[in-house]
């Protein structure tokens, strides 16, 4: 019984860690136009949201601003996007800002899973101009964080170590 | 009395982790169900091949289609390449369908998506069933590991922009 016990837990082990490593090698993908842009000014662009509001990526200036690229055929950015509406929940009056940007080819499939994940954050129809702005957004998800000043200091290529974002977020906003 | 005890919530703690793994190996396999990660190897070919293939003269020039989304082809596609549709979307199987109607099933086409990592493209595997369903007998899936933009564009293979 113990040797099953022990087996179960050793193939349990060896199928998280293959997970873990797979996130990692997904994380370190970084496409070279992309990365240029860290440490410069994040480049400006406005759209209507999902609610026919117009946003400016310049009215955010002061706020830290998670802007993520995603759409929703895109299985690993749809897992991201209740982490990112929690730390907007949470951190939301200490200066945080979420973006989204879809890159979907029409909006009715955005807007179902906006009302289906209750997402608490703008959310833009993207296209190939802003695409072309943020070095090309080829492949997704793609998200950059941006400090209080407007430039770019980090930015994810593929689906984000969750733990690792929320602590480099975290470090923007000043929290301890 | 005791033994029988620990020996219980031992199983009970076994069974749980057999759940627990049985579960885990399900959600990987649904994962991979539908995706590039079930074409064969055969049917594959490297962004290198299909670069070398374009850029030599007189070759047997292959029909390219784009698969995945329109707004990533606009800002960067393969020269001479098509928007074919989103075949994870049964619209985009429509439209892809339509475009090779009328083609010889012995043409050579490319098929290439890159959105997302291989094994998690929801496009490609769709794009080739049904190409492979039509009878198209020189059929190949580009195969992007990441995406088009680490695996074409950072590769300094050419490009071209627009709708």
């Amino acid at each position: 019984m113990r040797r099953s016990l022990l087996a179960v837990l050793l193939l349990c082990t060896l199928a998280s860690a293959q997970a873990s490593v797979q996130a990692v090698v997904q994380t370190d993908v970084e496409s070279s136009a992309q990365a240029k842009l860290i440490g410069k000014a994040a480049p400006e662009f406005a759209r209507e949201d999902l609610n026919g509001k117009r946003v400016s990526l310049a009215e955010y200036r002061g706020k830290v601003v998670l802007l993520n690229f995603w759409a929703t055929w895109c299985a690993s950015c749809v897992t991201e996007i209740p982490a990112f509406a929690s730390w907007q929940k949470k951190y939301g009056g200490q200066g945080l800002q979420v973006l989204g940007v879809s890159m979907d080819d029409d909006a009715p499939p955005v807007r179902a899973l906006y009302r289906k994940l209750k997402v608490n954050y703008p959310v833009v129809m993207g296209d190939e101009k802003v695409g072309e702005l943020y070095g090309g957004v080829l492949g997704l998800p793609v998200t950059y964080l941006i400090d209080r000043e407007g430039r770019i200091v980090r930015h994810y290529q593929g689906e984000v170590d969750l733990k690792r974002l929320k602590r480099e977020m975290r470090g923007l906003l000043g929290e301890p | 009395m005791k033994s029988t005890f620990v020996s219980g919530n031992l199983n009970r703690w076994a069974a749980l982790l057999m759940l627990a793994l049985l579960a885990a190996i399900g959600s990987t396999a649904f994962a991979q169900a539908g995706t590039a990660a079930q074409i064969p190897a055969a049917d594959q070919m490297q962004p290198s091949e299909l670069a070398a293939m374009l850029k030599s003269a007189g070759a047997d020039k292959p029909l390219v289609l784009q698969v995945g989304s329109h707004v990533l082809y606009a800002q960067a596609h393969i020269p001479g390449s098509e928007y074919a549709g989103a075949a994870a979307q049964e619209a985009g199987r429509k439209a892809l369908g339509e475009r090779v109607a009328k083609l010889d099933r012995g043409t050579l086409v490319v098929l290439y998506c890159g959105c997302c990592p291989w094994g998690k493209c929801p496009n490609i595997d769709p794009a080739y069933k049904l190409m492979k369903s039509l009878g198209f007998t020189r059929l190949k899936v580009l195969h992007i590991a990441d995406n088009f933009g680490t695996d074409w564009v950072d590769k300094g293979y050419p490009v071209d922009r627009g709708r």
